[in-house]
């Protein structure tokens, strides 16, 4: 029996063990939030600074006792954010409408309707989601130019419209509802638009949701075509925005006020995120853009 | 090496927020694999006969009971101390290590003294190969081989570490059905050759009554009954356990006892004595009607199937409780299916009789061979 | 054509206007630009066709220290941050109560603007007259001496867009580990421990074999991420990258396109095909290597 009683002691042994790795395991996981969290943390408790206090510091302090709503003020008023955001709300909700539309009846037509070519043209349109941004902005940047389309809302809008990877997921969302569903509808007499409108759209919705949501989040923090095509203030775009603030906003030193402007800039979307999570998380899991 | 369980009861938390309720897997179970026997656990899925199984291997505990290994009670050992080989359902064969590899991969577990060398290695993983036929399969990976091979594979893994005891969990649902047959016999004859103790999770019946030397029978993780195959089929405790041994399944009817004679449709067929004036469920095994022109009883025939060595005839009768029952004959009987009305009488050994609020078998003294 | 063609045609035909305008003819273009020698942006004319950009390109100190830069983040974040996110998403996959939250929260970084939380980490990292600011505060805690790492030496710099890049990348490497770690079939672990497999043994010998395919796609995009970095920078630095030595490869494009030194498409094209050349590169070796290794 003493055997038995070595084998449970083993096992306990290794029962501790295993306490213990739990334990690390989630020491690790916290550090990391912590990581994550606390740039956050640090730019609402320096948005709540006021601007005396917080210069007055010369070791930071991790919590303020006075929290004031004078820097939001200062945000609106000494620097355009309001309008920043007006553009920016503008931008993403009609880029991504378009793209939405556009993307729609090209899925349509490649999941549901047959033509010559069919094959062909999708490969080349999935080859085509390896042409990198950085290549093609150059020649957009002289044809937005030469349209005389630069600080504008369609020159900002029209060259960011498509993807190739929305296209994709589309198409392959609308191949998953059955056929007889369309060859039913062909035989009531439903017209192919109609029949997208009211059938595949709404089968299909939490895919186009994910898009949507997606393609707003990419809109919301784009920054390298619209700086590009901008240099006027009144069309900035948020991160353009935060980016003019910086350089030649509060002057250089109230960071208060731009740490005001950034909690302004980042809450939407982490708004959009905490409401949209699973969505998000599984939109970018089948093939994230940023990485 | 003998396996007993002693009322193990498996309790699980109940799953999502708001249900407090919990799931009683496994409740009070309690039977034993005689050492050196291969012994079927049997039940419809959910039964809880994997978690059973999972916990006599140890990737489980018991919430509460005891699980002894000859007289070693293993209950609180973690997997590896317990000395058991397991096939998975799916064989769970590591896809990017070759043949031989999955094979090794138990014994190059092993720590200190008991951690054989390389070339003892690989004589026992040829060895353990040779028994189950694939040496010749060594270098390939899992995905190269068919089911039957990649299941050979998985039991000589399991067979490796010379364990004392193998589990296997459905070994064969994912086999075809020609596959099936070949494999349980090879699975009961490594049994035979190597002697160890071996438990088998299945929900086939038949897999289970054709190999094993003993079954165990659960429901919804109760024990309903256990014995040597034959034994529970001759002698179900209960309707389930009747129901769900044999095929084509047992034949059920609502019937009366009157005065030591089971009733049918209004006619006595069966003397069935001892048993009490009452309503009863009358099970009828489908080889037990004797065709006999003056039979008790009564039905009308539906259509028949002629197997080759049988003949299945299904008869629609009122007091079927699906409304027709299905015998099994001999094709010469010259019974045909499109005649007006056949007529039965019954073998007293394949008829039994059962409660119809408890559904427990009530017994009674067969008189061989009585017919009416 | 017949009728149904037509139709579907007709659907099409926004997204390949836009397509072909935005995307295709582009791709075309910009190796026709780099190719022109002496474009002028103002008369659209150009003196002749030749290697000329890609040789003053490649010439130009700006370009090689974007190429350093480039080099150095790419060598320095993507075996950091991928296997961080080897290591945290196995902590994850290993637990249960809280690992929503904790998924929730490590995911946070992908939905905020790159820009705006880059401006919280320069004045994290910063060191200015007033302040020393928090990172140097801490670097007091244990002794070191404080260091100004926005406008300071260039490997405390480098050392910020490094840390700001793992921290921007991790939340999709995270992701996309941690629903690979949950693909494996379970049995295979239930397996292993019968078979009284150690931990260690377990990840090396088993999940890490399975999830290599997933490894490797974050690899190679990983690559092709830090090697377009850009937006880092400037959210830490400004945008005046050159002048604070920060630069990056895809930052000299920009600015030769429109910025600072103005207007020069046939440069920035040659840069940027450069660019494409050494991403493409990389990832057919990435691509070669490891099938090779997954073959064995």
């Amino acid at each position: 029996m003493k055997h038995t009683s070595d084998l449970a002691a083993t096992g306990r042994s290794a029962r501790r063990r295993s306490g213990a790795v739990r334990a690390v395991t989630y020491l690790g996981l916290s550090i990391w939030a912590v990581v994550v969290l606390f740039p956050f943390y640090w730019m609402v408790l320096t948005s709540l600074k006021s601007y005396a206090a917080y210069n007055a510091e010369y070791t930071p302090s991790f919590f303020t006792l006075s929290p004031t709503l004078e820097n939001y003020a200062e945000a609106f008023t000494a620097v355009p954010l309001g309008r920043y955001l007006l553009n920016t709300l503008i931008f993403s909700v009609l880029t991504t409408a378009a793209m939405v539309v556009v993307s729609t009846l090209a899925a349509y037509a490649f999941a549901r309707l047959s033509f010559r070519g069919k094959d062909l043209l999708f490969g080349l349109f999935l080859s085509m989601m390896m042409i990198p941004s950085e290549l093609v902005v150059i020649t957009n940047f002289v044809t937005i130019t030469n349209l005389d389309l630069r600080n504008s809302f369609p020159g900002l809008i029209l060259p960011s419209i498509t993807s190739v990877f929305y296209i994709y997921l589309l198409k392959e969302s609308f191949e998953q509802v059955p056929n007889e569903l369309y060859k039913a509808a062909k035989v009531d007499g439903t017209s192919d638009l109609k029949y997208l409108w009211k059938v595949m759209v709404p089968i299909c919705r939490p895919t186009l949701v994910t898009i949507t949501i997606l393609k707003l989040i990419e809109c919301w923090n784009s920054y390298v075509w619209p700086r590009l095509i901008t240099d006027d203030a009144a069309y900035f775009l948020v991160s353009n925005g935060i980016q003019e603030i910086r350089e030649n906003g509060f002057g250089r030193e109230n960071i208060p006020a731009m740490m005001a402007a950034v909690v302004v800039i980042s809450v939407p979307l982490i708004l959009l995120f905490l409401a949209f999570r699973k969505k998000i998380m599984e939109g970018v899991s089948r093939g994230g853009m940023k990485g | 090496m003998d396996i007993r369980l002693q009322d193990i009861t498996k309790r699980f938390a109940g799953r999502g927020r708001r249900s407090q309720g919990e799931t009683v897997a496994v409740r009070e179970l309690s039977f034993q694999v005689p050492d050196g026997s291969l012994v079927g656990l049997l039940g419809p899925s959910g039964c809880g006969k994997t978690t059973t199984l999972n916990m006599i291997c140890g990737l489980e505990k018991p919430t509460t009971g005891r699980i002894f290994f000859g007289d070693k009670d293993v209950t609180d050992l973690p997997p590896e101390l317990r000395g058991v080989g397991m096939v998975f359902q799916n064989y769970a064969l590591y896809p990017h290590l070759t043949v031989l590899q999955n094979i090794l991969f138990p014994l190059e577990n092993l720590k200190g003294a008991a951690r054989p060398s390389r070339q003892e290695m690989r004589r026992r993983a040829t060895e353990a190969a040779a028994l189950v036929q694939i040496e010749e399969l060594l270098d390939r990976k899992p995905r190269e081989l068919s089911g039957g091979q990649q299941q050979r594979v998985a039991i000589a893994r399991a067979l490796v570490k010379m364990p004392r005891v193998l589990l296997l969990d459905e070994p064969l649902s994912n086999l075809d059905a020609r596959l099936r047959l070949q494999t349980r016999e090879e699975i009961c004859k490594i049994q035979k050759k190597t002697g160890i103790t071996t438990l088998f999770v299945t929900h086939d019946q038949e897999e289970a009554m054709s190999i094993s030397d003993r079954i165990v029978v659960m429901k919804e993780g109760v024990l309903m009954q256990e014995g040597k195959p034959q034994q529970v089929y001759d002698d179900p405790a209960s309707l389930f356990v009747a129901r769900f041994l044999g095929t084509p399944p047992i034949n059920v009817f609502k019937a009366r006892v009157q005065a030591g004679e089971l009733w049918l449709a209004n006619r006595p067929v069966l003397a069935v004595p001892g048993v009490a004036d009452r309503e009863v469920w009358a099970g009828v095994r489908p080889e037990g009607f004797i065709p006999d022109e003056a039979g008790p009883v009564v039905c009308t025939p539906e259509r028949a199937e002629v197997l080759g060595r049988d003949l299945s005839m299904v008869c629609s009768h009122p007091d079927a409780r699906d409304g027709a029952l299905r015998a099994i004959l001999d094709p010469a009987c010259g019974l045909r299916a499109d005649a007006e009305t056949v007529r039965f009488s019954l073998r007293a050994d394949k008829v039994l009789l059962f409660d119809t609020e408890t559904e427990q078998r009530i017994p009674f003294a067969a008189d061989k061979g009585a017919a009416r | 054509m017949n009728n149904g063609s037509k139709k579907a045609w007709l659907y099409l035909l926004p997204a390949l206007i836009l397509l072909g305008a935005f995307l295709v003819y582009p791709l075309i273009d910009v190796l026709i630009y780099s190719f022109e020698e002496g474009y002028n942006f103002a008369s659209q004319t150009y003196w002749g066709i030749g290697g000329y950009n890609y040789s003053y390109v490649l010439h130009d100190p700006y370009f090689l220290q974007a190429l350093k830069n480039t080099l150095i983040l790419v060598a320095i974040t993507v075996p950091l941050s991928t296997g961080l996110a080897l290591l945290i998403s196995t902590g994850l996959s290993s637990i249960r109560p809280l690992r929503q939250l904790y998924q929730t929260v490590y995911f946070l970084p992908y939905v905020t603007n790159t820009l705006a939380v880059g401006l919280v980490f320069m004045v994290l990292f910063q060191k200015t007259e007033y302040t020393d600011g928090l990172v140097n505060l801490m670097l007091q805690w244990f002794g070191g001496p404080t260091i100004d790492f926005i406008d300071g030496p260039y490997w405390a710099k480098m050392f910020v867009l490094c840390f700001y890049t793992i921290w921007v990348v991790m939340p999709f490497k995270i992701l996309v580990l941690t629903s690979a770690l949950a693909s494996v079939n379970p049995d295979y672990y239930k397996a292993a421990r019968v078979d009284g497999t150690s931990r260690t043994r377990i990840f090396f010998r088993i999940t890490l074999p399975m999830i290599s395919p997933m490894l490797v796609y974050l690899v190679i995009t990983g690559f092709i991420g830090a090697f377009k970095a850009y937006s880092d920078a400037v959210a830490l630095f400004g945008t005046d990258l050159n002048a604070a030595g920060m630069n990056t490869i895809v930052g000299y494009v920009y600015d030769m396109l429109y910025g600072d030194s103005g207007g020069y498409p046939s440069y920035a094209s040659a840069a940027a095909i450069l660019l494409f050349a050494i991403v493409l590169t990389i990832t057919c070796i990435n691509l070669l290597v490891s099938r090779r290794r997954l073959e064995d």
